[in-house]
């Protein structure tokens, strides 16, 4: 029973920071950006959050758990938003090739993370060494009372605050995108340019915001790695491929966030469910580990099949506007 | 004159580089008037609206609405001043339905439809607060209601929760037209709305038309065809060749004037057209019928017959079946009825439907087509010469490896030959002028000695020297004996190079008249000849049987047989 309840609590801890990396990529896929920069914003965020904390409690005395979360958080978003407005520039106005640009900045990012990763580390006097135990507290603080019910609290309400800002912002930007003004907008810029431009719609508005918030969203899910996951330490190249697994997600979702509620906790519970199954070699391992890869090719197959219109990526995904060529 | 007009245009004029679309062109649209602008391919009908509609912005002249002089620099200008335009390629999403297609981009629900809001709540700050929230909410219910509303006054039928790619195009035309009467606009430009209609769709939209004119809508109707013309229009004006002809009231115009009009006089080109030498029977096709997506005929019953030695034009009003036509022949697009043959001379005649291109190289037939979109279709852009030329030759090398002498002398001879200005033949195709482009993709299909040779609109774009140069070219090749088929836009052209002409109408061929003998008003009136569908009920059968019949097949068979012994 035990068991059970820890692996359902690993797979959503798991699940919570592709969570944040695949909405971000919706949002950003929605507006027609196929930004393949994720993985490396997600390192972006996660070391500038890492670094913010840790100069915070570097330089004070009694360092504040509320104000160091309150910079690390800050200072994630800017730099991941950051990492959103380089693709936007590359991408938006000087119309370079996306798949390109987005490959480029998950090699930048990633690098970006080990580089200032390895800093910190030799500031903080070796491997390993970097304590940011203020701030990962408060990241870690579960909700007070309701986690202590039993089974209940512990499934539910034994995280930190992270995990219920992705829950929320997967409700919100749902809501966004299929009941709000702006949502249509930007949904009509994703499938064809042409026809928001036509309506009146700035196109390079509206991509450049989902492009950039998009990219701020995907960078907590850095932060959530480095302080609710890992409790604030930094190891190189410690995310593994969980960045291209929100990439899958968004595929896995059907570029709609409710279902990358469920999908994340899903990709979360196959990443780690190697480690309950008794008696695996390490070859096996990798085969389980790749699991949420097959799901969602199985996905993609199931849905090219059903050709529903509504399932498939906007239309206008990876495709640059040029309003003069008709 | 105190009347105000809703639009006036004064002396337009609109170059594109050297190429003027629109000369001092004026034109007047009366408030509650449906006026018609009449004119072929290429006479600026489209290039004139889309300065109302802020899509191009005019070199010279000026643009009054309602009696004020404006600027329009965006389409979002003319939407300010009323103006709505529906444009033959429609700008909607497919995957959201027509109401959100037609509130897209839209701040809040437009003003003069919000009134049924008001007096839900007494207190001012709530009610602005609620304003502020739906401002960004979609309300989607009162959308609904407002469309509805708009559609039962004028008589349209729309699902506003349907989706767009579940519409046919006459409903998605429906959805373009709402959109714009629901943000306001009371001057309405269609251009070219019935080309994708059928007869009776077309009949359900003129009702609309006439009662939104009622209503006090100004409407500019783009078109070609007569018909159209003189069963819903108040006034007529016509343009020919970027010059504005007249203005004629429709109750005075006849098809007879109204396409005298249209087409002018004959122009004197000077285009060589040597005789036809020993014609042989190369391609028949008979009763090809083409099938669009939504289950329309793009080409409906054509038979044809295409000699060895000579020059068979193709005339039309664009989107006729021509591509179709041409690429029917070539193995591109799907044949749903009828059968092409192909005569090798001394050979077994071959039927060569639905095979596909690689296909019908097999079977030892050499057609060649020249597309087009040539860049898109028929060259790489960003390929040389070279690689250009190996794309067609490549299955013949004999090892694993590419053989790039060979191509590369061939580049080399037809950039010499046709006098193709480029640096070199290495370098890429795409920069080259449009003129070039056209004679490395021609000197390429020439090449391959050809048997049959398609070209489609081999001189759009091209200057004059150019032009005679392709002119030359084709005349060339039927000495040789290959027989051209040439889709050409400009009737004094194929009057003046084309052996015989067939003329396509809707997808049907309305006739193929001799181009020797050929009367500018004849092809005109065979051009626009399904004229009949819109008044009578059932007229497609009888339509074709009198066409097949009609005297240019016959004498055009009849010359041939005589040259031919």
């Amino acid at each position: 029973m035990s068991v059970i309840i820890i692996f359902i609590q690993k797979a959503i801890m798991q699940g919570m920071g592709i969570l944040f990396g695949a909405l971000g990529e919706i949002l950003t896929e929605k507006s027609g950006n196929l930004n393949l920069g994720i993985p490396g914003i997600m390192y972006m965020g996660g070391i500038a959050g890492l670094m913010g904390a840790f100069f915070y409690e570097l330089g004070t005395e009694n360092p504040n758990p509320v104000l160091g979360l309150l910079i690390s958080f800050l200072c994630a978003l800017a730099c991941a938003m950051l990492g959103g407005l380089i693709y936007s520039v590359l991408t938006i106005s000087l119309r370079a090739n996306q798949n390109v640009t987005g490959l480029a900045l998950t090699i930048f990012g990633t690098g970006f993370g080990n580089f200032f990763g390895g800093s910190v580390s030799k500031l903080a006097g070796g491997v390993g060494q970097i304590s940011v135990s203020t701030t990962a507290g408060a990241f870690q603080t579960k909700i007070p009372v309701l986690s202590k019910i039993p089974v209940l609290g512990d499934i539910l309400f034994s995280y930190g605050f992270l995990t219920y800002l992705a829950i929320l912002l997967a409700f919100a930007l749902s809501f966004f995108l299929f009941r709000t003004r702006s949502g249509l907008n930007l949904r009509a810029v994703g499938e064809n340019p042409g026809t928001a431009d036509a309506a009146g719609i700035s196109e390079t508005k509206y991509k450049y915001l989902a492009t950039c918030i998009g990219a701020g969203i995907a960078g907590m899910g850095g932060l959530y790695f480095v302080m609710e996951y890992s409790g604030g330490t930094w190891t190189n190249n410690g995310f593994g491929d969980r960045g291209w697994l929100a990439v899958a997600l968004v595929i896995f979702a059907m570029w709609r966030p409710l279902n990358a509620i469920w999908g994340s906790v899903l990709f979360g519970a196959l990443y780690i469910l190697y480690l309950y199954i008794p008696g695996l070699g390490r070859a096996a391992q990798e085969i389980f580990k790749a699991l949420p890869y097959l799901v969602t090719i199985l996905v993609l197959v199931v849905t090219s099949f059903r050709k529903k219109k509504e399932n498939q990526p906007p239309q206008g995904l990876g495709v640059p506007y040029f309003r003069e060529e008709r | 004159m105190e009347q105000t007009y809703a639009i006036e245009l004064h002396n337009i004029t609109k170059r594109f580089g050297s190429v003027t679309a629109n000369d001092k062109v004026s034109l007047t649209l009366r408030k509650g008037e449906i006026l018609c602008v009449l004119g072929e391919n290429g006479s600026g009908k489209t290039t004139l609206v889309n300065m109302i509609s802020g899509i191009y912005y005019p070199e010279e002249g000026k643009i009054t609405v309602d009696g004020r002089e404006v600027r329009i620099r965006s389409p979002k200008d003319s939407f300010d001043l009323g103006i709505g335009m529906v444009h033959q390629h429609f700008k909607l999403v497919d995957i959201l339905t027509a109401a959100e297609n037609i509130i897209l981009g839209l701040q809040d629900e437009v003003e003069t439809h919000s009134e049924a809001g008001e007096g839900r709540s007494g207190i001012p700050a709530l009610k602005r607060l609620r304003r502020g929230a739906s401002r960004q909410v979609i309300d989607m219910k009162r959308v609904v209601a407002d469309i509805n509303a708009l559609t039962e006054k004028y008589g349209f039928e729309l699902d506003p929760y349907q989706k767009i790619y579940e519409m046919s195009v006459s409903q998605k035309q429906t959805v373009e037209i709402v959109k714009m009467l629901y943000r306001g606009a009371r001057i309405l430009i269609l251009d070219e709305p019935t080309a994708v209609l059928t007869p009776q769709e077309a009949d359900r939209l003129f009702a609309v038309l006439r009662n939104m004119k009622n209503d006090g809508c100004s409407i500019i109707l783009i078109t070609h065809k007569l018909h159209e013309v003189l069963a819903v229009s108040d006034r007529v004006s016509v343009l020919r060749k970027g010059h504005y002809i007249d203005t004629v009231n429709t109750s005075e115009a006849t098809v007879a004037s109204l396409t005298e009009m249209m087409v002018g006089a004959k122009v004197d080109l000077n285009i060589e057209r040597p005789e036809p030498k020993n014609p042989v029977k190369r391609l028949e096709l008979k009763n090809v019928t083409c099938t669009t997506k939504d289950g329309l005929h793009s080409l409906d019953h054509a038979s044809l017959t295409v000699y060895g030695g000579e020059i068979l034009g193709i005339a039309g009003i664009a989107g006729s079946g021509q591509k179709e036509l041409l690429e029917a022949i070539a193995g591109l697009e799907p044949v749903s009825e009828g059968t092409v043959t192909f005569y090798p001379g001394e050979n077994q005649p071959r039927e060569i439907t639905n095979l596909d291109v690689a296909g019908i190289r097999k079977l030892g037939v050499r057609l060649a087509f020249v597309p087009e979109d040539r860049l898109g279709m028929g060259l790489v852009g960003s390929m040389d010469m070279t690689d250009n030329m190996m794309l067609r030759s490549y299955r013949r090398g004999r090892s694993e490896f590419l053989d790039r002498r060979t191509p590369g002398k061939l580049a080399e001879k037809v950039k010499d030959q046709l006098e193709i200005v480029t640096p070199s033949i290495s370098a890429p195709v795409g920069r080259m002028s449009g003129g070039n482009v056209q004679k490395v993709l021609v000197g390429r299909e020439i090449a391959q000695h050809p048997k049959v040779l398609m070209v489609a609109y081999p001189t759009r774009g091209i200057d004059i020297n150019s032009s005679y140069t392709i002119y030359h070219l084709l005349n060339e090749q039927k000495e040789h004996g290959v027989a051209v088929i040439c889709v050409i836009e400009d009737l004094d052209v194929l009057m003046e190079l084309c052996d015989r002409i067939a003329v396509l109408c809707g997808g049907q061929i309305t006739g193929i008249v001799d181009g020797r003998t050929a009367k500018k008003e004849e092809l005109g009136v065979l051009m626009t000849k399904h004229m009949a569908h819109l008044s009578d009920e059932e007229p497609v059968p009888e339509e074709r049987s009198q066409s097949s019949g009609a005297s240019g097949i016959a004498s055009g068979q009849d010359r041939r047989g005589g040259a031919g012994k």
